[in-house]
């Protein structure tokens, strides 16, 4: 359940940038590894305090994502998806060697101390059943609705949000209404990459950081696509469902369906509904 | 600069459109031909791994390059490729119901690689027709992880991750793969390989593939089936591919699963990409480009002071940053570069850089309802 | 002698009914326009025929033959070629290689044959490329032959489209708005090659057009639409002179 959460917030962040951008993310996954890095750094390195770490790795996570918009996307806009696809996947072998050699950081792996303990606890009375939950799966699930919170807010009341979504539909149609298409493109890649981060951190503690947990990222895929590309609340649903039957499969099934699980689910949704679960059947028109 | 004077209209659809290509190639295959003898063995092994990783390439360009699918997952055709030709020449073919396991002899294993790729490309080209663009992208990406986890899972075939060994081939005391006879092997295949898909884009097929990688609706309209265009080309792309890896693996002599991951088909890709997509020029191009870059890096680290030659991971970052650097700066690759080179002098000293010059373009969206 | 009929057309898009009981036929050698203000159905008319849409309701015959099933890519074949409104031409291939796929119906393909393009591939690429020439001559295209699309101006990609189309040698051809975009004297080139391929190719044509003066040059029937249903039927003059038609067209 909480790696589906996990899923479900890298998931989220590259729904974000295809819905607005229609740039399909291979780097979502390493944007995740560098902000837990940068968390891992101001936390454990400069001896931070969590919530600070945690906040500060987010707010310069939205930074490198607007830079990353700025300085390697934009020169392709325009170009052909595939070209962009690309431009993407050379990045994310950009950060990971980065990764490797910045000092401190290296090819070793690291684990963030947390103020959440491993431990069980039990969040409903006994009479309703047993349901037993660590505090740190707990701080994952509450920090995905959080986000999905904020983000839905976001984008449904305000200006800026509402803007993002024009820009999405029609760019050149939202450029001559004056919405700054440019800059708002950098905004999504700034948020992207801080849900990223926000991943990244809350994973932190289950699995440890090092370079190359950004392959993770690539679950993501198989969650868009359950959920259906470019649907936001389908990306988090998706995520979820893909973790549960992950870890269902590690259960029941023999060893090695697990790390293909994900991704035979989504073979079949590809094949049998390859709009997803939420969303929208598309064609070209002529 | 040269101007042509047609006559005839055979004179389009020849290869060689006029004389200077025939010299100059010409001069290309004798150069490839004698240059066994001068090199050192070293590097009659490395341009054996050119060559082959030029044979995948070629079959990646015909899928990406020409009919505008994108895979990203051909480490798997290059892997059942190889495991196939190992499996088939070393072990052999086993069935419950034979006493003994035949042993296939390289001229009907290495076809066979090549076949059973093609039929895991036709496996995943027939669910793939429906989707587009990036979906199908990700179809293949999964269909690649599905294939690398048998591989190390079915290990009473592939030996799993304790690696499987590949049988050389000898004739009598002559052995077929390894050092010089190799080296005419895989260049010969090259370039069957490379005359057989420019055959196929001058004829009707070639034509469909590059009508769907264009305009898709249009091409139907004009009578071209979909369907069967994009599985003739995912065949096709596979089973060349597939022979590629059959030749990686006589040319490694040790299989392991981790020869064929997700990385390799990003490699794979990142290949045609910097080669330039497109042209045939582009698969050659980008095979020097892959094998050359950690060359040259292992060279100029004898040069660098200590600090730097020792850190780790300059070989990705290289790799990343070129392959962005060119998708920014020279959408056409290499081999887009090189055009523009040879125009330049030949149009000397009246070359303009507009020529070349593109249109500023807005993102047009794919998702029109 | 009809060439075409379709009866009692329908498509719905979700509720929608874009094409609602459209009944037309045309004859063999003449020029049948569908006219109608924007949304009225006209481009869904053709892609019903091209079969890029699945009727809901109705049927199509060409030639007594029943099309209303056949699948996208035999159409071509079978003898209907069109043109898009908004030119779907292969950007990034030459006119001639253009103009040569839409030979594709006529080919013979072999995958090895082509492979090593054996003396009866080579044959029967010269044979189709007499074709092209043909065309090329008939459409003033020589001096654009090696360009590729991306590079022409869209009054010649819209000639060169037209050119694809007539590539197949159609019985009929649909022609979706083909003065659009184009300027004055283009329009008029236009209109005489409308009325070359109908009189000196005998190829029947059907049309979508807005420009009304290409209408009335070159139609001989025209056919009104609006909401999806039919409105209006007749020649062009009797059709511009319909009260129905005028409060169409001007609101009311």
């Amino acid at each position: 359940m909480s790696i589906g959460c996990i899923y479900a917030l890298v998931a989220l962040g590259f729904v974000l940038i295809y819905k607005a951008t229609e740039v399909v993310n291979f780097a979502q996954g390493e944007l995740m590894m560098l902000g837990a890095f940068l968390a891992y750094t101001f936390i454990s390195i400069l001896g931070w305090n969590y919530w600070l770490g945690a906040a500060a790795a987010i707010g310069c996570m939205f930074v490198i994502g607007s830079l990353v918009d700025r300085v390697l996307l934009r020169p392709v806009l325009g170009q052909p998806q595939f070209a962009i696809v690309m431009v993407t996947i050379g990045f994310g072998y950009i950060a990971r060697s980065v990764a490797g050699m910045m000092p401190g950081w290296g090819t070793e792996t690291y684990a963030i101390s947390t103020p959440f303990s491993s431990e069980g606890m039990q969040i409903l009375p006994e009479s309703m059943g047993f349901l037993v939950i660590s505090q740190t799966d707990l701080s994952v699930i509450i920090a995905t609705i959080l986000f999905c919170g904020i983000l839905y807010t976001f984008f449904t009341y305000t200006k800026l949000g509402v803007a993002m979504q024009a820009a999405s539909q029609n760019q050149l149609a939202s450029y001559y209404m004056g919405i700054p298409v440019k800059s708002v493109f950098s905004m999504i890649w700034g948020i992207s990459a801080a849900v990223a981060a926000a991943a990244g951190i809350l994973l932190a503690p289950t699995t440890l950081i090092d370079t190359s947990m950004g392959f993770l990222g690539l679950k993501a895929f198989p969650a868009a696509v359950l959920g259906g590309f470019g649907s936001i609340p389908g990306a988090v649903v998706g995520g979820i469902i893909i973790g549960i039957i992950e870890t269902l499969a590690g259960f029941y099934l023999p060893p090695g369906f697990k790390n293909v699980a994900a991704y035979i689910v989504l073979l079949i949704v590809l094949v049998v509904r390859p709009q997803g679960l939420f969303g929208e059947k598309t064609g070209k028109r002529v | 600069m040269r101007f042509l004077f047609k006559t005839d209209y055979e004179q389009d659809i020849q290869l060689a459109k006029h004389s200077g290509y025939i010299w100059s190639y010409g001069a290309l295959l004798l150069a490839v031909l004698i240059v066994p003898f001068f090199l050192e063995e070293y590097y009659v092994g490395q341009m054996t791994q050119l060559y082959i990783m030029a044979i995948a390439g070629v079959g990646l360009m015909l899928l990406a390059g020409y009919t505008g699918l994108i895979s990203l997952g051909h480490a798997a055709f290059f892997g059942i490729g190889a495991y196939t030709e190992a499996v088939l020449t070393g072990n052999g073919l086993a069935l419950p119901f034979m006493d003994e396991p035949i042993v296939f002899s390289f001229f009907l294993s290495f076809p066979l690689a090549g076949i059973f790729a093609a039929i895991a490309g036709i496996a995943i080209g027939i669910p793939a027709l429906r989707l587009v663009g990036i979906y199908l992208a990700i179809a293949t990406f999964a269909f690649a992880i599905i294939i690398e986890e048998i591989l190390s899972r079915w290990e009473s075939v592939t030996n799993g991750y304790s690696g499987l060994l590949v049988e050389s081939i000898y004739f009598g005391d002559f052995e077929l793969t390894d050092g010089t006879p190799f080296y005419y092997l895989c260049l010969g295949v090259l370039i069957a390989v490379i005359l057989f898909s420019l055959n196929l884009l001058r004829s009707p097929t070639g034509r469909a593939m590059m009508a769907v990688r264009d305009s898709e609706i249009s091409a139907q309209s004009m009578g071209v089936n979909l369907a069967k265009t994009k599985t003739i080309a995912f065949a096709l792309s596979a089973g060349i591919t597939g022979l590629a890896g059959a030749l990686f693996a006589h040319k490694l002599g040790f299989l392991s699963p981790e020869s064929f991951t997700v990385l390799q088909s990003l490699e794979l890709l990142v290949l045609v990409v910097v080669g330039g997509l497109g042209s045939m020029h582009g698969a050659v191009f980008g095979a020097l480009f892959v094998l050359a870059l950690p060359q040259g890096l292992a060279i100029l680290k004898d040069y660098l002071p200590t600090q730097i030659a020792e850190v780790p991971g300059i070989e990705p970052l290289l790799f990343g940053l070129i392959l962005v650097l060119i998708i920014i700066f020279e959408p056409l690759g290499i081999y887009g570069r090189w055009l523009k080179v040879k125009l330049y002098f030949q149009m000397f000293p009246l070359y303009k850089k507009a020529t070349f010059k593109r249109q500023k373009s807005y993102m047009k969206s794919e998702r029109l309802r | 002698m009809n060439l075409f009929t379709a009866e009692n057309l329908a498509i719905n898009f979700g509720g929608v009914k874009a094409v609602d009981g459209v009944n037309f036929e045309i004859k063999k050698g003449e020029c049948f326009t569908i006219i109608g203000p924007n949304g009225a159905g006209k481009t869904t008319i053709f892609n019903l025929i091209s079969r890029i849409y699945d009727v809901t309701d109705g049927r199509m015959t060409l030639d007594g033959q029943d099309i209303t099933n056949t699948p996208p890519h035999e159409i071509a074949g079978l003898g209907i070629a069109r043109t898009f409104q908004n030119i779907e031409l292969f950007e990034h291939a030459s006119v001639l290689q253009n103009l040569l796929v839409g030979r594709h119906c006529h080919t013979k393909r072999s995958l090895f044959g082509e492979g090593l393009f054996l003396p009866s591939v080579r044959k029967a690429e010269l044979e189709h490329r007499e074709k092209v020439e043909e065309i090329i001559d008939f459409l003033d295209l020589q001096h654009y032959r090696e360009s590729l699309i991306m590079n022409l101006p869209y009054g010649v990609r819209k000639v060169v489209e037209l050119g694809r189309a007539l590539c197949t040698e159609p019985k009929l051809i649909l022609l979706d708005e083909p003065s659009s975009g184009l300027n004055v004297e283009e329009t008029q080139d236009m209109a005489f090659w409308i009325d070359d391929i109908k009189t000196d190719l005998g190829i029947t044509v059907l049309m979508v057009e807005h420009d009304m003066g290409l209408v009335s040059e070159v139609s001989d029937r025209v056919l009104v639409l609006n909401y999806g249903r039919m409105l209006a039927h007749g020649t062009p003059s009797e059709v511009q002179n319909d009260p129905e038609v005028i409060k169409a067209y001007l609101g009311g």
